[in-house]
This record gives structure tokens, C-alpha cells and sequence, in this order.
């Protein structure tokens, strides 16, 4: 159990830089999501962590040693690959013990170890198999049983379930936050999948283009996102996004179609600001004054229904309802936003503006 | 799954299996029939009388003291020729799978001894090792060093095995290297994250995964090394000097086409074909078993 911490960490291949300055202090025993969407540096940060990628620039340290100059197998981290990475020709035991092994450890503690991490993830039974002999969850709790028994001072995850169909994957993701709540192992966890982000994590690094576009816990990220990618990437359907202008008194966005959406508080300074507007799909409700959409798509999901309706000025509006749907194609419906729920963002860095 | 072609024409498969099967009958049955056949019968000088005399010519040729110096060299140059060959070319391989500069032209280069025809590749090494004419051979003699393979019977198999080896490391390079690229990359980072060091994770991973390419290497290189190094060694040594580099497979050729004894020729072909059969066997019933296949 240890912290790991990533200073300033870049990363260049010749002259592109692939991860341009990363930050974080990840506290012992802390689940840590590293979030965004493929090329955007996640899975190489990760690497880099590992030891299998060399860091270009920063420091890397874990539990307080810096390890920038560590060989893998110095770093006491275990990592469980997207596509297992089991051995082949070995059993499921010989798998989990061919790290202990090396590391010198007394076959009974080997046997032992093995044993309990067997038990947890309830591979008792298949010890002698091969990993050809097991289906794809099998394969993927050798993979975590071959991490547990290090003991490592980090479990380093890259997208572990996604080689996994839609109900193993949900069921894996409750294993593994439980697994993690139990050892307690600082783990850091690579996936582009928000659902996986926002169950797991304690904290959550968004990241595009090999920057942080933010950090925090996954409330903080879906109620308060730090920048206009953040918002369109945390929650499904995506965040609405119109362009608009405070406008000469400070008091309400003005936007096209002739809106006027009054500001949870009155912001002087930015008077006549232009402004692109973020209101999500669930903050949309029916109302007797707001916008006037028609609707051109319902999509009824059971428990909720999202509407897909057209602003005047030509605009999509999604909205989320609750329940089955009450609207028709074609409807014409008014809805407007609930209370403090407009998010802010400067028109031309996509910055949040608070 | 099961795969099944229709065809509409009931003759068309027989007709597009017929030129494999017609260049089998030609060129290995009947041959081999012929040897069989050959075998346990004796013919006169002329070739105009054969006579059958049932295995007379097998109990002759195998109570020849000379033919079991030939076993014996045989058994040297094929052991030698198989691990020379297989073992340069897995070293070759794993460096070439390494990441090194110039790869392709260094890949290139490596496979480029197999389209040489064996008799080249004789004169090729003769005009290296040729102790009057090859920049090696007068090099060695000019060390003090007494070469002459065409005196030395020691030397020259060393010579022949060497030759031989090096028109195989090709070919088994080029396997080796398929092999080594077919292993999952994150498998032998996983290895490393065990705490497995380069020594290490070759032979717990790499080795292991590599077994079906290497104990197929190992069937076609004892074969290379039993049949198809006549060429090699007749353009080199032809078989001498005495009878230091003659093989099995050279003293068929010796005693059948030079010597004109066409019966014990004959036992003898059939011998060898039993010897790499029972070797084939062998090599499938217990080396095999050891073979992981993914």
C-alpha cells in the first residue's frame, strides 16, 4: 500500500507530444479513474506508471521512491491487462504463483496465498486448468488473481473489462469495487467507459490530448464540469450546448430564438459576455414558459425517455422524462430549465465559467 | 464448424487434386516402390538379369563395417546440423524480433542463404575455406594453424556440418522469428511486471510458446539433415576424405550410381527411409506430448 505520485509527467514520441503535463497525488488505498477517449494519452500514463513506457519529462513516485529509473519489476505494482495477458502454458495456479515464485517466496506461502486469492474471486475450482479451458470472466479473475497475490503496492487496471460482453462487464465492476473496498490497494484504473468511471472511482482524471481537463470525485465531475469536453463526455445523453450572451445587465442569458434564461446570480462584470450555455438532458423539464421544441425522436428506454426536439433556429434539444413517453412525434412541447442547473462556459477556451 | 465445397461436377475434384497426386506417384511412390523392389534383388553388371534373392542384400550391407561408420557419421552431422542450425537461428530470431536498427535489411539479409542452390553454397564456403585459394583457409595456414580440410577427416566434417547448418538457419529464422512475433506482447510485459528478468522470461515464456514452431523445425531439419545435404556435401568433400563426411545418403548415391550395385543401394535407401520414419515417430509420440499448442 503505498501513494503514487505523478509530477508535471510528460511524454514525447520524437516531436509529438503525447502527454503534455500531468498532475496528481494519488492518496493510499485511493481508487483513481483515468477517463477519456481512445488516443487520449490514459492508457500510456498508465504504461508509464508500469514502467513499460520511459517518461520524458517529470517525476514518477511511488510510495515516496521515485521510480522514473525502475525496471517494472522494481516497482511493486501489479497491473491487469485489457486482454488478460495470461500465460498460456501455464495452469490458473501457475499463473498466480509465477510471480511469487520468482520473487523467491516459500512454496507453502505460495500455496497458501494462491489459495486465498482463489477463494475470493471463487477460482478454487480451476486451479489446474489452463486459460484456454475458461471463459472470458475466468480469464479475467486469473488476471486479478494474479495481481491480488502480489500484494502489491498498486494495482494498475487498462481497461480491464472491456473485452467483456455488457452483463460480465456490470457484474466484474461490482467485484472489483468490492475487491478494492477489501484490500484497500491505491489503484489506478484506465477506461473510456463514464459508467465504469463514475461507479469506481473515488476520483476521476479526465483527460484529452494528454491534458488533465479535470480532477475531481464523479459528483464534482457530473455536477461541476471544468470545461465544455468534461461536460460532453460525463453523462448520457450528452449535455445540451447553445451558444448565448449574457446579457447588458448581467442578469440572463439571451439566446437564440429569443430565450431569456435568468442567472442563478447576477453577474455585472460579465455583461454582454458572449457565452456557450450547457443545460443536460435530465435538468429539462415541461413548462408553461421556455423553449419550444418539436419533437423529432423518442427514444423510450423503460425507466426514463429521451425526446430529441428541434429549437426554431434549427438547434437540437434533448430532453430526459422520467417513465415511459407521453409525447408523439411531431408534438409540440415547451420545457425550461430547473433552477441552477445552466452551466456556464467561456465561448472560445470552453473553460467553465463560475 | 464443419466446412463443406459442393461441387456440381462429380469429376472436377479429382481433376484439381490430379497434378499433386500425379507429381507424388511420379516422383516418391514409385521410386520408392522401385527400391523396395530393388532391394531384394540382385543384378548382374549389365543391368540385363536380376535375380531375387530376398534380403540378402539388407543382411550384407548392415554386416558392412564400413556402412556402420557411415551410421555413425551420419548420426553426428544430423544431431549437429539440427541443433547448429536451429539453435543459430533462435538466437538470430530473437535478436532480429528485438528492436534493433536496420531490422528489415538485417531480415532481409538472414533469408537470403536458402535461395541458394546447395551446390552454390558448397563452392561459396570452398572458396572461403579452400586452403590454397580461400581468404579463410590461407588466413588459417598463415596462423600457423594446419587446415586442410581435404587431408583432415575431422575438419572436413566440421566443414560439411557448418555448410549445411548455414543454408538451414534461413529458413528455421524465418519461422522463429513468426513464432517470437505471434506472442502476445502484453503476456511478456506481464512477465516483466512479475519480476521476470530477459534470461528469465525466455525460457519460462518465450521458449515454452515457441514449442510447436521449434519441434516442427526439429522434424524438418533432422529430414534436411538425413536427405537433402547430398548436394552440400558432394560439391564440397564428396564424402572424403576416406570416408570422414559420407552420410547415408551419399553412400546410396556412391555405391548405386558410381559403384553400380544397385541392390544394396537400394536395401540401403530402404534402410533409410525406415531410420527417418521411426526418428519421425518417435519425435511425435514423446517430444510432442511436451508441445503447447495455444
Amino acid at each position: 500500500m503505498a501513494t503514487v505520485e505523478i509530477r508535471n509527467v510528460r511524454k514525447s514520441y520524437g516531436p509529438v507530444e503525447a502527454i503534455k503535463g500531468i498532475d496528481i497525488a494519488i492518496q493510499d488505498g485511493e481508487f483513481l479513474v483515468l477517463l477519456g477517449p481512445s488516443g487520449c494519452g490514459k492508457s500510456t500514463l498508465l504504461r508509464m506508471v508500469a514502467g513499460l513506457e520511459g517518461i520524458t519529462g517529470g517525476q514518477i513516485a511511488i510510495g515516496g521512491r521515485v521510480v522514473n529509473d525502475l525496471d517494472p519489476k522494481d516497482r511493486d505494482i501489479a497491473m491487469v491487462f485489457q486482454n488478460y495477458a495470461l500465460y498460456p502454458h501455464m495452469t490458473v495456479f501457475d499463473n498466480m504463483a509465477y510471480g511469487l515464485k520468482i520473487r523467491g517466496i516459500p512454496k507453502a506461502e505460495i500455496r497458501a496465498r494462491v489459495d486465498k486469492a482463489a477463494n475470493i474471486l471463487e477460482l478454487g475450482r480451476f486451479l489446474d486448468r489452463r486459460p484456454s479451458q475458461l471463459s472470458g470472466g475466468q480469464r479475467q479473475r486469473v488476471a486479478m488473481g494474479r495481481a491480488i497475490v502480489r500484494e502489491p503496492a498498486a494495482f494498475l487496471f487498462d481497461e480491464p473489462l472491456s473485452n467483456l460482453d455488457a452483463k460480465l462487464r456490470t457484474q466484474m465492476r461490482v467485484e472489483i469495487k468490492r475487491l478494492q473496498d477489501r484490500l484497500g490497494i491505491t489503484s489506478l484504473y484506465v477506461t473510456h467507459d463514464q459508467v465504469e468511471a463514475m461507479t469506481l472511482a473515488d476520483r476521476i482524471l479526465v483527460m484529452n490530448h494528454g491534458v488533465a481537463e479535470q480532477i475531481g470525485t464523479p459528483l464534482e465531475v457530473y455536477q461541476r464540469p471544468a470545461s465544455l469536453f468534461v461536460a460532453g463526455f460525463i453523462g448520457s445523453p450528452p449535455m445540451n450546448v447553445l451558444d448565448g450572451r449574457i446579457d447588458d445587465h448581467g442578469e440572463v442569458v439571451l439566446v437564440p430564438g429569443g430565450q431569456r434564461l435568468p442567472l442563478p446570480q447576477p453577474r455585472p462584470t460579465d455583461a454582454g459576455r458572449p457565452i456557450k450555455l450547457g443545460i443536460r438532458p435530465e435538468h429539462l423539464a415541461v413548462a408553461a414558459e421556455g423553449f419550444s421544441i418539436e419533437v423529432e425522436l423518442v427514444e423510450a428506454l423503460g425507466a426514463d425517455t429521451v425526446v430529441y426536439g428541434r429549437l426554431p433556429d434549427s438547434e437540437t434539444l434533448l430532453v430526459r422524462m422520467a417513465g415511459i413517453p407521453t409525447v408523439r412525434e411531431r408534438d409540440r412541447l415547451t420545457v425550461t430549465p430547473q433552477d441552477g442547473a445552466l452551466h456556464l462556459f467561456d465561448a472560445v477556451t470552453g473553460r467553465r465559467v463560475e | 464448424m464443419q466446412r463443406r465445397v459442393t461441387f456440381d461436377n462429380r469429376l472436377l475434384p479429382y481433376l484439381l487434386l490430379a497434378p499433386q497426386v500425379t507429381v507424388t506417384l511420379v516422383f516418391f511412390i514409385w521410386p520408392a516402390a522401385n527400391a523396395i523392389w530393388q532391394s531384394v534383388h540382385l543384378q548382374d553388371a549389365f543391368g540385363i538379369r536380376s535375380e531375387f534373392v530376398w534380403f540378402e542384400n539388407f543382411t550384407h550391407v548392415l554386416s558392412d563395417p564400413n556402412y556402420l561408420d557411415t551410421l555413425k557419421v551420419t548420426v553426428v552431422f544430423s544431431i549437429a546440423v539440427t541443433v547448429l542450425a536451429m539453435g543459430v537461428a533462435l538466437l538470430l530470431a530473437v535478436l532480429a524480433d528485438s528492436k534493433i536498427k536496420g531490422a528489415r535489411a538485417y531480415k532481409t539479409l538472414l533469408i537470403w542463404p536458402y535461395a541458394l542452390a546447395p551446390a552454390v553454397a558448397a563452392v561459396l564456403w570452398m572458396f572461403i575455406f579452400n586452403p590454397d585459394i580461400g581468404s579463410f583457409g590461407q588466413a588459417l595456414r598463415a596462423l600457423g594453424y594446419d587446415w586442410d580440410y581435404r587431408l583432415n577427416g575431422g575438419q572436413a566434417l566440421v566443414m560439411v556440418i557448418m555448410a549445411a547448418s548455414w543454408k538451414q538457419v534461413s529458413y528455421n529464422f524465418i519461422f522463429f522469428l513468426a513464432g517470437l512475433q505471434a506472442i502476445p506482447r502484453s503476456v511478456m510485459e506481464a512477465a516483466s511486471i512479475d519480476g521476470a528478468g530477459p534470461m528469465r522470461r525466455f525460457w519460462t515464456i518465450t521458449f515454452p510458446l515457441l514449442s510447436p514452431t521449434t519441434f516442427f523445425l526439429l522434424v524438418v531439419d533432422m529430414v534436411y539433415a538425413f536427405f537433402e545435404t547430398f548436394g552440400t556435401i558432394h560439391a564440397l568433400t564428396q564424402g572424403g576424405p576416406g570416408k570422414a563426411t559420407e552420410t547415408l545418403i551419399f553412400r546410396v548415391y556412391q555405391d548405386g550410381v558410381v559403384n553400380n550395385d544397385l541392390g544394396g543401394s537400394s536395401a540401403q535407401s530402404v534402410i533409410l527411409m525406415v531410420i527417418v520414419i521411426a526418428l519421425t515417430a518417435v519425435q511425435f509420440r514423446f517430444v510432442e506430448r511436451k508441445v503447447h499448442y495455444a
